[in-house]
């Protein structure tokens, strides 16, 4: 994105462009879900939309997940290309069976016969004391199924390549957007553009340790790296931006210029994201790690309401130091 | 537009009643809550807006009728099941207002010691199975505590709160048809107040004219009521309450109502938006306390002075809940891990 002229647009914005050029461009591609068109959705994300594209193509749904989502996959077998939002990635539970089972499995169970060009935009992260059922970040359960496609963008840049993306691809995708993010701003180039899956992008280069964070971490990460610097530790942050198919090359190729790894994720710790990556980056690179990789996680808790509580269980940037120099102490 | 289906059980519109029928103190106790739950969510604006409490905040104002007419029907040992507008059932059941307030603000005194909040918040005592984050949550919760009671041969029986918008939720017909079969003590009474979030009811939910003709579908009683009228909501209620502790079965209740403020704290001035004034004034013109005041002083069960004297008591007592609810301290931080498991 070096050469041409660049605008600044929020992460909803991001959102809505990619939704605008993408229904511009191919008139099989229709959005639905609660409240997304005529009130522009409960996070404001697509407003506009409706104005420019009509109910037919900007649908208002019925409180039923698993209605929509499973007439998304129906739409998707039969030749449209749905996008369909779940407000908060807590409620793709109620979903779960049309994700899980018609969705994922359907090429594969028919022989190659059926595609499923199907988007399944939804939300994850904590701190808003929206509390256990509003704040969860389900990401690995999707990525845990295979036959999905899950994007996990951190940048308003980075949603909107992904999702054009996502919306041309015959598989189903889940992309996961950070609302906690939604006002915060990037740039964009004027012209087109689609990032492709599976392509990590170094947010930061630096020397000592990798850190691999997704979506607001990312952020967090940046941030505690700029500190780690004044104390002379140089941190390389390798942003994945698509947990499916995930890019272990540039994951790899860092571990293996810094020796040392922490992987961090806003999911539940325990048999999260951060597992699996650490787990591939131990056995790849095994050879070139001066430390055992760490695991940087959700507490293991339901997200608590209290503003007293809900900061303890969410990954921060004091954790994430405490982290990394936990990695040098015996230097 | 013609329905093919057979309507075995036509709608019931259950009776205005213009005296009051139910004894005294039950109308005062009802009046009681009904004015408890209109300054209690007036006092979760106020502290909403004045940056002390996080979160959302669906607020009930407009809707006390339903809650209270409903509970009032109950015992304390029957359960209900609420939803993200909770703030009113849990009071209608007999909840305190200073641990709910304490709830809101996220403090070690609240009900659920801070972990819940707003759309979370329970009193098992009380037969409260808990607010509900997710709309339909509460349905078959409400449909198994009935099986419960049944199975532990108790006539208790168990209501289960949903809004329009939770009316499409899968999970209604799989508990309501579970409940049906089973003929279980459950009442599942629908507060159709017109809107989930932004979306008019009208336009994402397929009845003839009303929710309640759903019960057809299931072969169980559908009354449709006057959400608005205290007396009629107990009315209908007490009656299938007692069908149900009798063992003949579930219910379907439809309480026609409004919520005069915007779905939660932070949507302000929904008549600039998906609602007109028109509307919300004509929902104003019948507000069910107001209403049932007027009703009061007709029975000669109030004066004027009366109203206005209990009214100062109870924000009297509004405003000590949010006192003790300042005053708690947060939960200590060591608390973060408990309850995960019992
Ligand atoms: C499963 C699920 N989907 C969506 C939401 C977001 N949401 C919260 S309240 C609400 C509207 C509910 O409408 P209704 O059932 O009529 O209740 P009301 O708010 O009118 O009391 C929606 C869509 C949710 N909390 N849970
Ligand atoms: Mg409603």
């Amino acid at each position: 994105m070096s050469t041409s002229n660049h605008r600044e647009i929020t992460y909803a914005e991001a959102v809505r462009e990619a939704i605008r050029e993408e229904m511009r461009r191919d008139d099989h591609v229709f959005l639905m879900g609660e409240d997304v068109g005529a009130a522009g959705g409960v996070f404001k994300v697509t407003t506009g939309l409706y104005q420019e594209f009509g109910p037919e193509r900007i649908r208002d749904t019925p409180i039923s997940e698993a209605a929509i989502v499973g007439a998304g996959v129906g739409a998707a077998m039969t030749g449209m290309r749905p996008i369909v939002e779940v407000m908060f990635g807590d409620f793709i539970t109620i979903a779960m069976d049309q994700i899980v089972n018609q969705a994922a499995k359907m090429c594969y169970m028919t022989g190659g016969q059926a595609k499923v060009p199907l988007v399944v935009r939804t939300t994850l992260g904590a701190g808003r004391s929206s509390a256990a059922q509003h704040s969860q970040s389900l990401q690995a359960w999707l990525a845990h199924i295979p036959g999905l496609k899950v994007a996990i963008p951190s940048t308003p840049y980075d949603l909107k390549g992904l999702l054009k993306t996502a919306i041309r691809d015959d598989n189903p995708v889940i992309v996961y957007e950070d609302k906690m993010m939604y006002n915060t701003k990037g740039l964009v180039p004027d012209e087109e553009y689609t990032i492709p899956f599976g392509t990590a992008d170094v947010k930061r280069e630096g020397k000592d340790v990798t850190i691999v964070a997704t979506s607001s971490m990312v952020h967090t990460v940046l941030n505690a790296a700029t500190k780690l610097e004044q104390d002379g530790i140089s941190v390389e942050v390798v942003d994945p931006r698509t947990l499916v198919p995930l890019d272990m090359a540039t994951i790899i190729a860092s571990v293996e210029k810094t020796s040392r790894a922490v992987v961090i994720d806003e999911g539940y710790q325990r048999f999260g994201i951060t597992a699996e990556i650490a787990s591939l980056i131990a056995d790849e690179a095994f050879d070139y790690l001066d430390a055992p990789v760490k695991r940087i996680g959700a507490m293991d808790v339901p997200v608590p309401f209290s503003p007293g509580l809900e900061p303890l269980t969410i990954p921060n940037e004091e954790r994430v130091i405490h982290t990394v120099k936990g990695l040098f102490r015996d230097e | 537009m013609a329905t093919t289906v057979t309507v075995k059980k036509p709608v019931q519109v259950a009776s205005k009643a213009t005296r009051l029928t139910i004894p005294d103190d039950l109308c005062l106790e009802m009046h009681r809550r009904m004015v408890t739950i209109r300054r209690f969510e007036e006092a979760v604006w106020e502290v909403y807006t004045q940056g002390l409490m996080r979160g959302l905040a669906h607020l009930y104002i407009g809707e006390e009728a339903t809650a209270v007419g409903v509970c009032a029907a109950l015992r304390t040992d029957d359960y209900i099941t609420s939803t993200h507008r909770g703030h009113g059932h849990l009071i209608a059941k007999g909840g305190r207002v200073d641990r709910m307030m304490a709830e809101m603000l996220g403090k070690v005194d609240g009900y659920n010691r801070g972990k819940g909040g707003t759309m979370h918040i329970a009193d098992l005592s009380l037969g409260i199975l808990g607010a509900n984050g997710i709309v339909g949550g509460g349905m078959g919760l409400a449909t198994g505590a009935a099986l419960s009671a049944k199975m532990r041969g108790t006539d208790q029986v168990a209501v289960c709160f949903f809004g329009d918008g939770a009316a499409n939720q899968g999970v209604f017909l799989e508990a309501a048809n579970l409940a049906a079969v089973w003929k279980l003590p459950v009442l599942f009474v629908c507060e159709n107040n017109q809107y989930g979030e932004y979306t008019a009811a009208k336009h994402v939910t397929a009845i003839h004219e009303h929710i309640a003709e759903r019960a057809a579908a299931f072969d169980i009683p559908g009354l449709v009521v006057d959400g608005n009228d205290v007396v009629a909501v107990y009315e209908a209620t007490k009656e299938m309450v007692d069908r149900a502790r009798a063992g003949e079965g579930p219910s379907l209740i439809e309480c026609k109502t409004y919520r005069y403020r915007g779905h939660h704290v932070g949507d302000g001035n929904p008549e600039k938006t998906y609602r007109t004034q028109e509307e919300t004034d004509a929902w104003k013109a019948k507000d069910p306390i107001a209403r049932f005041q007027r009703r009061l002083i007709e029975a000669g069960l109030a004066t004027e002075a009366d109203l206005a004297a209990w009214d100062g008591e109870i924000q009297q007592q509004i405003q000590e809940a949010v006192e003790f609810a300042k005053q708690s301290p947060y939960p200590p931080a060591s608390e973060v891990t408990d309850h995960v498991y019992v």
